[in-house]
């Protein structure tokens, strides 16, 4: 298959919703067909897919500090609260 | 920012060494909403340890200060509790907090400390290419034996970590629901008042964002590897 710049630019604006499968069929398979026949772009995908993996895999590293006995028991009144509310 | 580089090892190990229950997992969520409103023993505990750590999570990368996003966290539940009879269908509880807490993020009224808002085009992510013998090549890092999330070292992390933080605001909040909190680009677009097309151009944006400061950084571990 012949490479086209131009080609790789239009697949690369839609990589994302390509990874996400949030594209419609023949969008997909329009892609799947560029990458079959283009190397650098197959190595770009791959690079951001590790990236959302990267993402999706990502927890902060700090924590909230232990809850007060005040915010832990104003917490406690307003779910009381809710629950009191059902009842009535 | 000392706080974004603080690593203070796995949220599951925290809450484990804190005494914490277990983490609940995404599909737990709905069945931890309905125990909750029925007042189940146990439900309070869990859903505040749940949804605290993840409000506080979301609002500490969006409004930059550990004060801040403990007060998020606080108000965003509190809120919850009083509202809670207007979440109509608990399989959404997640993206219900979410919203709750990005007000609550709003009403800070702070400017972010991480990086001056400005609009990311698509064009200043495409990657540089050489071609030699007729075959092109781009100019990016190996990415292949790239460990997934959990098993990165600390000096990884902390750069996917500075990454995420040097997102433009708008950028970051996009990813942080979409990619790390896995919301559906519909509950994003609610939760943040923008259209889906907007979500999904900003997360795609976001993305190549933090791909080109991960590749760099490869690229400079690859470059000095022995």
């Amino acid at each position: 298959m012949s490479h086209d710049p131009e080609h790789c630019k239009e697949i690369f604006a839609l990589l994302s919703e390509y990874l996400s499968l949030e594209l419609p069929p023949e969008a997909c398979q329009e892609i799947d067909e560029h990458l079959s026949g283009c190397p650098p772009c197959v190595e770009f995908v791959e690079s951001l897919r590790k990236t959302v993996d990267l993402c999706r895999g990502y927890q902060p590293s700090a924590m909230p500090a232990p809850l007060s006995a005040k915010a832990r028991g104003d917490l406690e009144a307003a779910w009381k609260r809710m629950l009191e509310g059902r009842a009535t | 920012m000392s706080a974004v580089v603080t690593w203070c090892g796995s949220p599951e190990s925290a809450a484990l060494e804190s005494g914490q229950s277990r983490p609940v997992e995404k599909h737990q969520e709905k069945e931890l909403a309905i125990a909750l409103r029925n007042g189940e023993p146990g439900a309070f505990d869990r859903f505040v340890d749940h949804f605290r750590s993840k409000v506080f999570g979301y609002s500490w990368l969006m409004c930059g200060q550990r004060e801040d996003a403990e007060d998020v966290a606080q108000e965003a539940l509190l809120k919850a509790f009083e509202n809670f009879d207007q979440l109509q269908d608990p399989e959404h509880v997640r993206s219900w907090i979410f919203r709750i807490a990005k007000n609550a993020c709003l009403m800070k009224r702070r400017k972010s400390v991480f990086a001056p808002e400005r609009e990311l085009s698509l064009e200043e992510f495409l990657p540089a290419s050489e071609s030699a013998g007729g075959i092109r090549r781009l100019e990016i890092a190996d990415w292949s034996h790239l460990p997934d999330g959990r098993l990165l070292n600390l000096e990884l992390r902390q750069e996917l970590q500075e990454a995420i933080a040097g997102l433009p605001e708008l950028y970051r909040a996009v990813l942080l629901l979409r990619d790390v909190e896995d919301l559906s680009t519909e509950e994003t677009a609610q939760i943040l008042d923008v259209s889906t097309d907007v979500v999904k151009t900003r997360l795609h944006r976001a993305r190549l964002a933090i791909r080109r400061k991960l590749d760099t950084y490869l690229r400079g571990a690859q470059a000095v590897r022995p």
